[in-house]
């Protein structure tokens, strides 16, 4: 048995707002996805219908959008998903020693969940933080950069203990010596 | 051509406190630009705005290096429908982090450029299409495009002018492909990010089948500069050919990595071993990538000279594309290296094309024989077969992107594909 899934009043007003922005409603599709996905914390098919049934659009456009996004969990994934970047910048710059170390602390492989549910580990392509590399970005959201293995040590503990890392603003080098 | 860099303040991002704030953008000039255009004596026409910037040869910062005036020029005469700018922070080719700084540290110089933009192509709705990892920022500028409402630079009527236009932003959801812009429109229109064929070109059929445009955050950003100062102002900064400020965004193996604002032209060395403070423990530099992941690298001892400006680059063998300069040691294998950028592009190919789905594949699994210790000699003959029947033969240009990585690492850097390979031996008959 698949669960229910339904949005309330609020998401639907939410809803509204986000079709307003385009000349039709087929676009909405991508941020309604990012609404159920924040809300439920995936978009498995019962979400996706969801989804189709709230814009009238059918199951499969909604499925091969979603299924198209990387960023879009179509199953069920740790509470903290944490997406090791390795692409190039952080390959050179120690992407896989960082991914290896969390592997290793955390008894599981990349693409898999720890069993309490806890913790899912990808390595994930270029997110855009290269001069601060090694990086990682958790559940789609926060950035951690220039990442030790004793960074990656204390996020893990503070995550156990539901502390999200704070968004880390990285000034430019010129403005540093200037101000 | 000689560029005082040193003593160069930075002007698209100034080192000003606070000015991600519109109140602190207004009192340090901003929307200055956009109130020259629509009112007052200076009032230009949409066609001045235009002429301007096509002048002023600001060309692309999102990688292909097209003067954005010209592009904007390409827009139909206006027939009373819907017409759309799409701006383009996607912003995922690997070594790629520079749109963030300006959606961090100064939101309104690009809005500001949107606003003029969309009034110069007689544009009604601008959309900003932002990566979806960049969660933050996209929040920063949801921000800073309400707060342009409010003061009644977005919306309707803008001051008293008659034009009016709306912003709003789009996240993505994680697909490199949704940076190209006809992938970028599917994209925004809620599908697929597939590329689409061309012709038609956006300007006579893009969003939802109307004009449109699709125009770098960084590119807009310069616009209010060009407004401001004057196209010919604009034309000596840097480059003669390549002219302006660029965000340099510097990673891999250097000291000061970060992003750094400086002209156009800039000599390659002077960006590696005087701004980024050169290679960690004195070592030497074996290959750079200059522009992002799809341009091809340059080797560490072929750099003298070679300047960041696209004729520059072009006569080095390699291209601008997003001034995302990744700096790799002696110590880094070049298979291993090449290795993960086909890695990328494999994840990345959208699957429409075959060249482009299963070469991509084939790439990175060839190479990933090579790194094992399983490849043969005739291996690289392979990769560059694989590469020549990619190339030009897509619909968009992520095959071309992944197939010059290869092929150029092969060409310049062979002693260390050759040095993995075992050899081939044929048994002659």
């Amino acid at each position: 048995m698949s669960k229910e899934y339904t949005f309330d009043k609020d998401d639907l007003k939410k809803i509204e707002e986000i079709k307003s922005r385009y000349p039709e409603v087929t676009p909405a599709v991508m941020p309604v996805l990012w609404l159920a996905q924040d809300k439920f914390g995936h978009v498995e098919p019962a979400v996706q219908k969801l989804v189709a049934d709230t814009l009238g659009l059918p199951q499969a456009h909604v499925q091969g959008v979603a299924s198209f996004y990387t960023q879009y969990y179509k199953k069920e994934k740790g509470k903290f998903v944490l997406d090791v970047c390795t692409s190039f910048s952080c390959q050179i710059c120690g992407g896989y020693e960082i991914l290896d170390h969390l592997e290793n602390k955390l008894g599981i492989k990349a693409g898999e969940t720890t069993e309490d549910g806890m913790f899912s580990i990808q390595s994930v392509e270029c997110l855009g933080a290269c001069g601060y590399a090694p990086m990682l970005q958790v559940t789609n959201d926060k950035y951690v950069n220039n990442l030790t293995t004793e960074k990656v040590d204390s996020l893990i503990e503070n995550l156990k203990q539901g502390k999200m890392p704070e968004f880390e603003s990285i000034p430019m080098p010129q403005h540093e010596t200037e101000s | 051509m000689n560029i005082d860099w040193k003593n160069y303040k930075p002007i698209l991002i100034p080192a000003i406190k606070d000015l991600h704030k519109i109140d602190v953008y207004e009192k340090n000039g901003g929307y200055k630009a956009l109130k020259k255009v629509l009112s007052g004596k200076s009032k230009m026409t949409p066609e001045e705005v235009v002429n301007e910037v096509k002048d002023a040869n600001i060309r692309g910062r999102g990688g292909a290096g097209f003067n954005a005036g010209l592009k904007w020029s390409f827009m139909p005469k206006p027939d009373g429908g819907p017409r759309y700018l799409a701006c383009n922070g996607d912003e995922s080719e690997p070594g790629t982090f520079k749109d963030r700084k300006i959606f961090e540290y100064n939101p309104h110089s690009f809005i500001e450029g949107a606003i003029i933009a969309a009034y110069a192509m007689q544009i009604q709705t601008i959309y900003v299409y932002i990566r979806g990892e960049y969660r933050d920022f996209i929040d920063m500028m949801d921000v800073a495009i309400s707060d342009a409402y409010k003061k009644g630079y977005l919306g309707k009527d803008i001051l008293k002018s008659g034009f009016s236009v709306d912003m709003y932003t789009h996240m993505g959801a994680g697909a490199y492909i949704c940076g190209e812009e006809s992938s970028l429109m599917n994209s925004l229109e809620g599908k697929r990010g597939y590329p689409r064929v061309k012709p038609p070109f956006p300007a006579q059929k893009g969003l939802w089948g109307r004009p449109t445009t699709i125009n770098n955050i960084e590119t807009l950003a310069n616009v209010p500069l060009v407004i401001n100062n004057g196209a010919k102002w604009f034309k000596g900064i840097g480059a003669e050919t390549h002219p302006g400020p660029v965000l340099y965004g510097i990673s891999g193996h250097v000291n000061r990595p970060g992003v750094y604002e400086y002209p156009t032209g800039m000599l390659l060395t002077d960006l590696i071993n005087e701004v980024a403070g050169g290679v960690p423990g004195g070592k030497k530099v074996k290959a750079v990538v200059p522009g992002g992941s799809s341009t091809p690298p340059l080797r560490g001892d072929s750099l003298d000279g070679v300047r960041m400006d696209a004729d520059s680059l072009r006569e080095a063998g390699s291209m601008m594309g997003t001034a995302g300069i990744c700096v790799v040691d002696e110590t880094v294998d070049m298979v291993d290296f090449t290795w993960r950028i086909s890695g990328f592009y494999h994840h990345e190919s959208c699957g429409q094309c075959t060249p482009c789905r299963d070469g991509t594949g084939w790439l990175e699994k060839t190479l990933d024989k090579i790194r094992r210790g399983d490849g043969e000699m005739r291996d690289i003959d392979l990769l560059y077969e694989i590469c020549t029947k990619m190339e030009g033969r897509t619909i968009c240009a992520l095959a071309d992107a992944a197939a010059w990585p290869v092929r150029y690492a092969l060409d310049r850097f062979r002693e260390d594909f050759e040095a993995r390979c075992k050899k081939t031996v044929y048994a002659l008959a």
